[in-house]
C-alpha cells in the first residue's frame, strides 16, 4: 500500500500563507496531478511530502504511517526535480547507483581506494550493476551509462533523473514539473512515457505541473490548486465539463473557456438559457457553440482573429454586446468553409453546455442551488 | 580589394594605437626588467658601478654551490606546503561553518577578511610581540595548560612552522570569502536530490554535491593561495631576517639579501631568473593537473 495522505497541513513564510491546511489522499496506484499557476504553492507541498521542508501544522502520512518525523530518505519516496538534479561529476551509472550505493554499501565501503579491500563489497557492486543496468534498459539509455551529464541532451538528462528515481523502488514518486525544461516535441513523448511507465510499475505519482494540458492527459485525478488551497479534485473530465469554481474552468482547457458576465445579455442574449438566481458569470466552451448567422443569434461580432491549427479552426469574435471584454472563442470544423476577419457572425452556444457561476466564483447549478464544496 | 585592404591596414593601426600604452607599460615594468636582469645575471654588475664584466654561466654555478640556496629553497617548499593545504581547509572549513547559518554572516566574513586587508609588516610586528618567549600571549596561554613554550622566532625547529601559522592566518580569509560565493552558485535542488537518495550526513554532502561543484573554485584558490605562499617576504624580513642560521630563509628573501644587502647584483639576478622559472613550472603545472580533474557543468 503506498497512499499518501495530507491532514491540513499549514505552511507560513513570514506572515503571509503559502499553505492554507491543504488535506488531500492520493490512492494506492494513483497517478494524480496537483496542477495551479506559478506561485500556488503546489511545489512547496510537493517538497513537504518528500521531506524537505517542514509543515507548520497538520499531518503527512505515507503508506498508512505518519512520516512527519522522518528525513526524506526515510519516507521511501523518490523525487524528480525540473533541473533534474544531476550529480555533474558522476557518470550516468554512477548517478542511477548512488541511491542504491549510499543504503548498501556501509561508510568505510564507499571510501574510494580503501573501499575496494573491503569484504563483500564486490558482491553488493555486482547486484547494484545488474540493478542499474536494468533500469537502464527500461528507459533506453543503456548505450549512455558512461557518459556524464554534461554530455546529454536534455531528454536523456531527464530519463537519467527518472531512472535514478526508479532503482530504487519507492512507494511514492514526486515529479517537480520534470517536463518543464524540455521542448514542446520533446515534452509530448515524455508524456506518454512517464504514463506508460505509470501503467507498467503501477505505483503511485504525484505529478506538479503548471501546465493544465499535461494534468489533463496524464493523469487518473487532477487536483488544481489556486493560492494555496486546493479548489476542485476529481477526475480530468470532471473538472473539465462540470468545474467547481469560475478560476478551475479558466484554467483548465485550451484554448480558455469563454466568460461572459450575466449583465451583459441584453435582447437576443437573454434567451441563450435559463439564468439562475445569484448567477453573475456565464461560461461556454469554445466547442459548444457554432457559429450563425448574426440576425437568429444570440450573440454577434465581428471576427477579430483567425486561428488555423489544421485539425480545428478557432475564431475570435468581438462581440457587440457591452461588457464582454475579451473575444468569444469559437471552434469550427475546417470544412466549415472561409472566414474573413471583419465578417459579421452570430454566436449560438449550446445551452446545456452554459456552465453558471456566483458572483463569489462558485458553481451554480439547477434550482440555483449554490455548490457546496467538496 | 584595394579599398578593404586599406581599411584593414587602418584598423590595424588604430588597434595598435589604443594597445599602445598598456604595451608601453608592459614592456617598461615587466618584459624589460625581466630582459635585464636575464643578461645582469651572466655578469658581475653592481648596482650604481659604472663598468661590468661578462662572466657566462658563473652566477649560476656559484648558486647551485652554494648550501644557502638550496636551504631556501627548500624552507620555501615546506613553507608553502605547510600553507597551502592549512589556507585551503581553513577557508573551506570557515565558509562551510558561516553559510550553515543565516545570523551574523556579514559580521563573521568581515571577521575572518580582516587578516587579509591588514598591511603585513605592521601585524608581523605584533605577531613577534605574540611569540615572545616570556610575555607572549601564545607561551602564556600554553603556561595555563601546563605546556611550557618555546622561543618559537628564535629557535631553528619551530621558525618556519610559525611563520607558515602566520601565513594561513593572513590569507585563509581569502580562501573563506571564494569558497563562500562558491557554496552560494550551488544549486539548492542537487542538495535536495542528494537528500532524497540518501546521501545527508555532512561528510556524505560534502563528498556527493559540495566538493565536486566547488572544483573550478578550489582549483583557483589553490593556485592563488600557493603563488602568495611562494611569494613570502614581509613576515621573514620583519621577524626574523631569514635566521636563526638561515632556518627561515625563502627565496625571494634570499634574493633581497644578495641585491641589495650585499649588492651582489650579478648574483642575485641569477636566483631571479631561477625563482621565476619555479614560479612558473609550478603555475603551469598546478593548472593542467587540476584542470583535468575539474567539471565544469
Amino acid at each position: 500500500m503506498s497512499d499518501v495522505s495530507l491532514k491540513s497541513v499549514v505552511k507560513r513564510h513570514g506572515d503571509a500563507l503559502i499553505l492554507r491546511g491543504i488535506s488531500l489522499d492520493i490512492r494506492d496506484g494513483e497517478f494524480l496531478t496537483l496542477v495551479g499557476p506559478s506561485g500556488c504553492g503546489k511545489s512547496t507541498l510537493l517538497r513537504i511530502i518528500a521531506g524537505l521542508d517542514m509543515q507548520d501544522s497538520g499531518e503527512v502520512m505515507i503508506a498508512g504511517r505518519s512520516v512527519d518525523g522522518l528525513r526524506p530518505k526515510d519516507r521511501d519516496v523518490a523525487m524528480v526535480f525540473q533541473s533534474y538534479a544531476l550529480y555533474p561529476h558522476l557518470s550516468v551509472f554512477d548517478n542511477i547507483a548512488l541511491p542504491l550505493r549510499v543504503r548498501r554499501l556501509g561508510g568505510l565501503q564507499r571510501m574510494p581506494l580503501l573501499g575496494g579491500l573491503m569484504p563483500g563489497r564486490r558482491a553488493i557492486e555486482n547486484d547494484i550493476r545488474c540493478e542499474v543496468e536494468e533500469t537502464a534498459a527500461t528507459l533506453d539509455i543503456s548505450h549512455l551509462l558512461g557518459r556524464k551529464p554534461g554530455q546529454l541532451s536534455g531528454g536523456q538528462r531527464q530519463r537519467t533523473a527518472l531512472g535514478r528515481a526508479l532503482v530504487r523502488h519507492p512507494a511514492v514518486f514526486l515529479m517537480d514539473e520534470p517536463l518543464s525544461n524540455l521542448d514542446a516535441k520533446l515534452r509530448v513523448q515524455m508524456r506518454t512515457e512517464i504514463s506508460g511507465l505509470h501503467r507498467r510499475l503501477g505505483s503511485t505519482f504525484l505529478f506538479v505541473t503548471h501546465d493544465q494540458g499535461e494534468a489533463m492527459t496524464m493523469s487518473d485525478r487532477v487536483a488544481v490548486m489556486m493560492g494555496g488551497e486546493l479548489i476542485q479534485v476529481g477526475a480530468p473530465e470532471e473538472l473539465y465539463h462540470d468545474p467547481h469554481d469560475l478560476r478551475v474552468a479558466e484554467f483548465i482547457g485550451s484554448p480558455k473557456i469563454n466568460v461572459m458576465p450575466v449583465e451583459a445579455l441584453v435582447g437576443e442574449g437573454r434567451n441563450m438559457c435559463a439564468i439562475f438566481p445569484g448567477a453573475a458569470t456565464l461560461a461556454f466552451r469554445p466547442e459548444a457553440a457554432d457559429l450563425s448567422s448574426p440576425a437568429t443569434a444570440p450573440l454577434s461580432g465581428r471576427i477579430a482573429a483567425v486561428e488555423n491549427l489544421g485539425s480545428d479552426i478557432f475564431i475570435q469574435v468581438a462581440v457587440t454586446e457591452a461588457g464582454v471584454p475579451l473575444p468569444i472563442i469559437v471552434r469550427v470544423k475546417p470544412s466549415s468553409g472561409r472566414f474573413t476577419i471583419g465578417d459579421a457572425v452570430g454566436i449560438c452556444p449550446d445551452p446545456e453546455r452554459i456552465v453558471q457561476f456566483a458572483a463569489s466564483g462558485r458553481r451554480l447549478r439547477a434550482q440555483g442551488r449554490e455548490h457546496v464544496a467538496a | 580589394m584595394a579599398l578593404v585592404a586599406g581599411r584593414r591596414r587602418r584598423e590595424h593601426g588604430i588597434a595598435w594605437l589604443a594597445i599602445a600604452p598598456a604595451v608601453a607599460l608592459l614592456i617598461l615594468l615587466l618584459f624589460g626588467p625581466i630582459l635585464a636582469v636575464a643578461v645582469f645575471s651572466f655578469t658581475d654588475w653592481q648596482i650604481g658601478s659604472s663598468s661590468l664584466r661578462f662572466l657566462g654561466l658563473d652566477n649560476y654555478r656559484a648558486l647551485f654551490a652554494d648550501g644557502v640556496f638550496w636551504k631556501a629553497l627548500a624552507n620555501t617548499a615546506l613553507y608553502v606546503a605547510i600553507v597551502v593545504p592549512g589556507t585551503v581547509i581553513l577557508g573551506l572549513a570557515v565558509a562551510l561553518l558561516i553559510e550553515a547559518r543565516p545570523a551574523l554572516r556579514s559580521f563573521y566574513r568581515a571577521a575572518h577578511f580582516l587578516p587579509v586587508m591588514s598591511t603585513m609588516a605592521a601585524m608581523a610586528i605584533v605577531w613577534s610581540t605574540m611569540l615572545h618567549p616570556t610575555i607572549g600571549l601564545v607561551n602564556r596561554l600554553l603556561a595555563e595548560f601546563g605546556i611550557s613554550g618555546v622561543n618559537w622566532l628564535r629557535d631553528e625547529r619551530t621558525v618556519l612552522p610559525a611563520l607558515a601559522v602566520i601565513g594561513i592566518w593572513q590569507s585563509f580569509g581569502f580562501a573563506m570569502v571564494l569558497f563562500v560565493a562558491g557554496l552560494k552558485s550551488i544549486p539548492q535542488s542537487l542538495f535536495d536530490a542528494a537528500a532524497i537518495d540518501g546521501a545527508d550526513g555532512l561528510l556524505d554532502r560534502l563528498r556527493t554535491v559540495t566538493l565536486p561543484m566547488l572544483g573550478p573554485v578550489t582549483m583557483f584558490v589553490l593556485i592563488l593561495t600557493a603563488k602568495r605562499a611562494f611569494e613570502v617576504f614581509d613576515t621573514v624580513r620583519v621577524l626574523t631576517k631569514g635566521g636563526p642560521n638561515f632556518a627561515s630563509d625563502v627565496l625571494l628573501h634570499r634574493l633581497y639579501t644578495e641585491s641589495f644587502d650585499f649588492l651582489r647584483t650579478g648574483y642575485g639576478a641569477a636566483l631571479t631568473v631561477v625563482y621565476l622559472a619555479v614560479v612558473m613550472l609550478l603555475t603551469r603545472a598546478q593548472a593542467r593537473i587540476l584542470d583535468r580533474r575539474v567539471h565544469y557543468t
